[in-house]
């Protein structure tokens, strides 16, 4: 006969109800573990999924994720010419927040080197990759955007032509991938208000100034929006991305694009590291320390019901004393329960996460391992947690079953 | 040639607490329980009759003073001589005012427990437990819990467990207390039985002076001292 299994039979309802409770618990703390998880994959999914030997980024950037980056467009043909290099595109990355249909839509841009990449390497779950050069969209169904659907960004709309299943940014944004030359309209938008406001400005001054005078073509261009005139305006992408020839020696190819002053190189481990030691690691220490804390909320709450419970059995407990059960018969009846209590609140985190993560705003991977791991910790704390009710129940005197 | 002794007790003191709230609650309790015989323990509240029943079952160490059970001296003052809880588990059987029953047991479980406690395997113990239940008119009530039993079926499973294990020792703390005259009459004369079939020593602490003459000897409690009032016949 199993006392253990009996006292629990006598009260499953309040035992199924604290299981539950301490379930939940475990759940929250199960999602911390997968959200750093989904963190990193999330960070690191881009650069897994582009899969490109180098990233040449502005000098002394650590972009284009972990900061900005703006490198000129002419970057991508000599880094093409670099030797070893069989193919450099233009990488536009950029996260925006505007209004769609009166709710707020956050999406990280991410802009394609067209015809080079029409993203036909997107994990495409409806939809087909890019066809056409402008105006149209691939999104991640994390935006919850219809294929069709039209979205205007700036001053053009564009049609999703296909959705992704699981790109989203190290920030957790579903991405919209759409051409470079698009990506860099969608990031320069500017209000009709505001360019003529520049132009006029531009004007005023170009009237002071001999060349001008001179040259009417000059005065042509100023008409132009900033971005587009040669001469002053700023880089307008993030990074060229470069892939070697088998067997080119990476650490020569880095060193030489290096040396161009203008620029800094990056492995692709490289690039995931600045992912993961900047922006993610400070995410992963304040998940670590709610995951800390709510573990040691769980093992206090736990050891308080399980005192709780001990409390309410303590005359059976001085009973079985008086008919002459031997202490390790009560502390196994004791450990018996912590643990089943702590194993059932594990299996109901496991079936109620299952449920639930996937509604979660930020994506959550669990891995078998951190479930291994959660389940030794909830084995642990179960003990630990069974102490004190378990001191309390050594204490009980056989005679204390005689009174009352 | 004297009775062989189930029970017997030398000089028994017990002393609570000490300076200005010492409390004496038993002086110089000598005497003896032969086997098959059933003893009566009379007297007022507070005069020690439980102090000496829980003594005599090992459950508290006397101050001073000698239990012996069946001619082995068990306690020597505060001094067990061997495993006074497995000693308990096997040669001594307890009822109570209360029946004392374990809430989240069934009734035949109540009486199973006792029994695998002393290492009877589960379905032997189940046996001898529905046997038991079977002896004292309860066995359809097996699977109830106690709280679905009335108070006379509790006492009657609370015996059967008592007897579970064919203890040397029944001690009985008020067990007709909440019982009705013919329950409490069917009790005392069940401790007799029990006392003569298995030849084992019985004490029975009672207030209930209408049962008397199934004693085989009554003793009387006063102030902690311990005196043979009747030799019953």
């Amino acid at each position: 006969m199993n006392l253990a299994i009996k006292d629990v039979q006598h009260n499953v309802g309040r035992f199924s109800l604290t299981a539950v409770g301490i379930g939940m618990m475990l759940m929250i703390v199960m999602g911390m573990a997968g959200i750093y998880r989904g963190l990193i994959e999330d960070a690191t999914l881009i650069i897994n999924r582009i899969d490109s030997d180098l990233w040449i980024v502005q000098r002394d950037t650590r972009g284009p994720f972990a900061e900005m980056s703006r490198v000129p467009e002419t970057l991508v043909y000599r880094v093409q010419a670099v030797p070893g290099i069989i193919s450099a595109r233009e990488f536009v990355f950029h996260t925006i927040q505007r209004q769609h249909d009166g709710k707020p839509l956050r999406m990280s841009v991410l802009g394609l080197s067209w015809p080079t990449d029409k993203g036909e390497w997107l994990p495409l779950v409806s939809g087909r990759p890019l066809a056409r050069n402008h105006f149209e969209i691939i999104v991640d169904k994390a935006l919850g955007f219809q294929l069709h659907e039209k979205i205007k960004l700036g001053k053009e709309t564009y049609t999703v032509v296909g959705i992704t299943s699981g790109m989203v940014s190290s920030g957790g944004d579903g991405m919209g991938i759409v051409t470079v030359s698009d990506s860099q309209a969608i990031q320069f938008d500017s209000v009709g208000e505001a360019l003529r406001l520049e132009r006029s400005a531009r004007e005023r001054r170009s009237a002071e100034v001999d060349i001008f005078q001179n040259q009417p073509q000059l005065v042509e261009q100023l008409a132009h929006p900033a971005s587009e005139l040669p001469a002053i305006s700023s880089p307008a992408i993030s990074a060229v991305i470069a892939s070697l020839a088998p067997g080119t020696n990476i650490d020569q190819v880095q060193e030489l694009i290096a040396s161009w002053g203008d620029v800094s190189v990056f492995t692709k481990a490289e690039q995931e590291d600045l992912l993961l030691q900047g922006m993610v690691d400070k995410a992963r220490r304040q998940l670590g320390m709610f995951r800390t804390l709510l573990t040691i909320i769980a093992a206090v709450i736990m050891a308080l019901i399980l005192y709780t419970l001990t409390l309410d059995k303590l005359h059976s407990i001085a009973l079985l004393k008086l008919l002459g059960a031997p202490d390790r018969t009560i502390l196994g009846m004791l450990l018996q329960q912590a643990v089943a209590l702590g194993v059932m609140g594990y299996v109901i985190a496991l079936v109620m996460g299952r449920q639930l993560f996937p509604y979660f705003p930020r994506r959550v991977v669990i891995t078998n391992e951190d479930l291994l791991q959660l389940f030794l910790i909830v084995l642990a704390i179960s003990v630990l947690s069974s102490l004190l009710g378990i001191w309390r129940a050594m204490r009980v005197r056989p005679t204390e079953a005689l009174m009352g | 040639m004297s009775e062989p002794l189930a029970i017997e007790t030398r000089q028994l003191n017990k002393v609570y607490g000490s300076g200005r709230t010492e409390v004496v609650a038993l002086r110089q309790a000598t005497f003896q329980v032969p086997k098959g015989k059933v003893v009566a323990l009379l007297g007022p509240s507070g005069s020690g009759k439980s102090t000496l029943l829980t003594i005599v079952g090992l459950v508290i160490a006397p101050t001073s003073g000698q239990v012996l059970i069946n001619g082995q001296l068990v306690v020597d003052g505060a001094h067990a001589k061997t495993d006074l809880r497995s000693y308990r588990r096997h040669h001594i059987g307890f009822v109570f005012q209360k029946a004392n029953l374990i809430p989240f047991l069934s009734a035949i479980e109540n009486v199973q427990v006792a029994l695998q406690l002393n290492g009877v395997g589960a379905g032997k113990a189940r046996g001898r437990a529905k046997e038991l239940l079977k002896n004292f008119g309860v066995l359809e009530r097996s699977s109830d819990m106690p709280a679905r039993l009335s108070g006379g079926e509790q006492q009657r499973v609370a015996i059967a467990r008592a007897l579970a294990n064919d203890p040397q020792v029944l001690l009985g703390d008020e067990p007709t207390a909440a019982l009705d005259s013919e329950r409490a009459k069917q009790v005392i004369e069940l401790f007799g039985k029990i006392a003569h079939e298995q030849n084992a020593g019985v004490i029975v602490v009672t207030h209930d002076h209408r049962f008397l003459d199934v004693f085989d000897s009554i003793y009387e409690m006063e102030d902690g001292v311990l005196k043979e009032r009747v030799a019953a016949a």
